[in-house]
């Protein structure tokens, strides 16, 4: 049986890792590199770097990091932010990348998703979405939150799988930061909608709410600042599921 | 033996992944682009992502199909990951009509069943008794398409996603996964050592 995955989030700029990370007994709380090592030992199944520099300069810097990440960790790696076209896609496979996310270009240019599922298959192709609640459902929303869209989150779910995306990253704006727990109704009805793998992310603050999301649909749960802070580590999170009878990878 | 392990550039194939993971258990892993050294060489590996047809067009412009051949009727240490096992078949649905390499008869199906596809994570391989190099173990799958039936003579690593499906097969010195060994873990660098260091 397929595993529910677990998968900390790294936002990274410039080469470090950015958000407070507050760890004991890493030589250096902001090195990618470490953080990475650190995670995996603690059984994490996978990893996302979100690239949140704003320059060029930072986007290069990024595959020096994705390559010197690549050389130590032997889970999978999906990265994400600033993918503008495959070619982008393409410079960060060849740094060591396994999967890449699209998020705001793919709402711009839906052909984008088109053209990296054809290149580099589906498995590879993350359609990142970040929905927003509105009186009737759910929207799109992009550049970080800062744009509404006006799309129905469900049915671009669904266009997105159509059009070849292997996997939908499911991001709360509502509830990402909150430390609430993830939004359920919304993760529920995008299950529900596509028969791709479904990411929760956005609100998880305890191992119960990673639990919540799993019962709700979601095939993997992605979660920041809960093991940033150093509250629970990856293997808690894995025992508390485990314990709540969701398989995962002991 | 050198620690050489030769690694086929299968097109769009991400091989980053697979080169540091060789690095990562002492092995100095090459990328060619040529079929010149196939046949005889050490170790080679096939990796792939992607799709069939554009994968076995790659293998096949550039000669690498009748060196493949060669080398595993030959029974010389040959590794095919994910695609790499799939391409070793007759053919896949994924891409009908188009010829895979032939060093098993049998075809690629589709996965099926009240599950997500693409499988994309870890899942549980069950080793057959007697094989070399494989062991029961969690390792990370990303495919949409499987082998359904264990070829003729070999021993087989089957897992269930919607269906049954033989996620690994050894015969010899052939060692192929539908699983990512390079993305495994503990588990898939341990896999990689004992085909390294000869165990199938």
């Amino acid at each position: 049986m397929l595993c529910t995955r677990v998968i900390p989030c790294l936002d990274v700029k410039d080469g470090r890792v950015v958000k407070g990370v507050r760890f004991q007994g890493l030589r250096d709380a902001g090195s990618p590199v470490d953080l990475a090592a650190l995670y995996e030992a603690q059984g994490a199944d996978e990893l996302v770097f979100l690239d949140v520099s704003a320059t060029p300069e930072g986007r290069r810097t990024h595959v020096d990091t994705i390559r010197a990440v690549r050389e130590r960790l032997s889970i999978p790696l999906t990265v994400g932010g600033g993918v503008r076209a495959d070619d982008d896609a393409m410079r960060l496979l060849d740094a060591g990348a396994d999967k890449v996310g699209v998020n705001t270009q793919a709402v711009e240019t839906p052909e984008l998703i088109d053209r990296l599922a054809k290149r580099f298959g589906a498995q590879c192709t993350i359609l990142a979405i970040d929905a927003a609640r509105t009186a009737s459902g759910y929207e799109v929303v992009v550049r970080s939150g800062k744009q509404r869209t006006g799309i129905d989150a469900l049915a671009w779910a669904a266009e997105g799988a159509s059009r070849g995306a292997g996997e939908i990253l499911l991001t709360s704006w509502d509830q990402d930061g909150t430390r609430s727990g993830y939004d359920l109704t919304l993760l529920a009805a995008v299950h529900a909608r596509v028969q791709v793998p479904v990411i929760a992310s956005g609100g998880a603050a305890h191992p119960n709410h990673l639990i919540e999301a799993a019962r709700a649909g979601a095939d993997a749960v992605l979660a920041a600042s809960i093991f940033h802070d150093g509250d629970f580590t990856v293997a808690d999170v894995k025992h508390a599921l485990g314990a709540a009878g969701i398989e995962v990878r002991r | 033996m050198s620690g050489r392990v030769l690694v086929i550039r299968t097109g769009t194939a991400n091989t980053s992944s697979v080169l540091a993971a060789f690095r990562r258990i002492g092995a100095e892993p090459e990328l060619v682009d040529q079929p010149t050294e196939i046949t005889t060489a050490d170790r080679v590996v096939l990796p792939g992502v992607g799709a069939f047809a554009a994968a076995m067009s790659g293998l096949v412009e550039r000669g690498f199909d009748e060196a493949l051949r060669e080398r595993i009727a030959a029974d010389r240490p040959t590794l095919g990951i994910c695609l790499g096992l799939q391409l070793l078949a007759a053919g896949s649905e994924e891409s009908l009509g188009v010829e895979g390499l032939r060093v098993i008869p049998e075809h690629i199906t589709r996965l099926r069943g009240e599950v997500r596809i693409p499988e994309l994570g870890w899942n549980r391989v069950e080793a057959q008794v007697g094989a070399r190099c494989l062991e029961s173990g969690h390792a990370y799958f990303a495919h949409s398409y499987c082998l359904e039936k264990e070829p003729a003579g070999a021993v087989a690593g089957w897992t269930e996603h919607g269906i049954r499906f033989v996620s690994a097969f050894e015969r010899g010195a052939l060692l192929a996964c539908q699983f990512h060994p390079e993305l495994s873990g503990a588990y898939g660098h341990a896999l990689l050592t004992r085909w390294f260091e000869g165990g199938a």
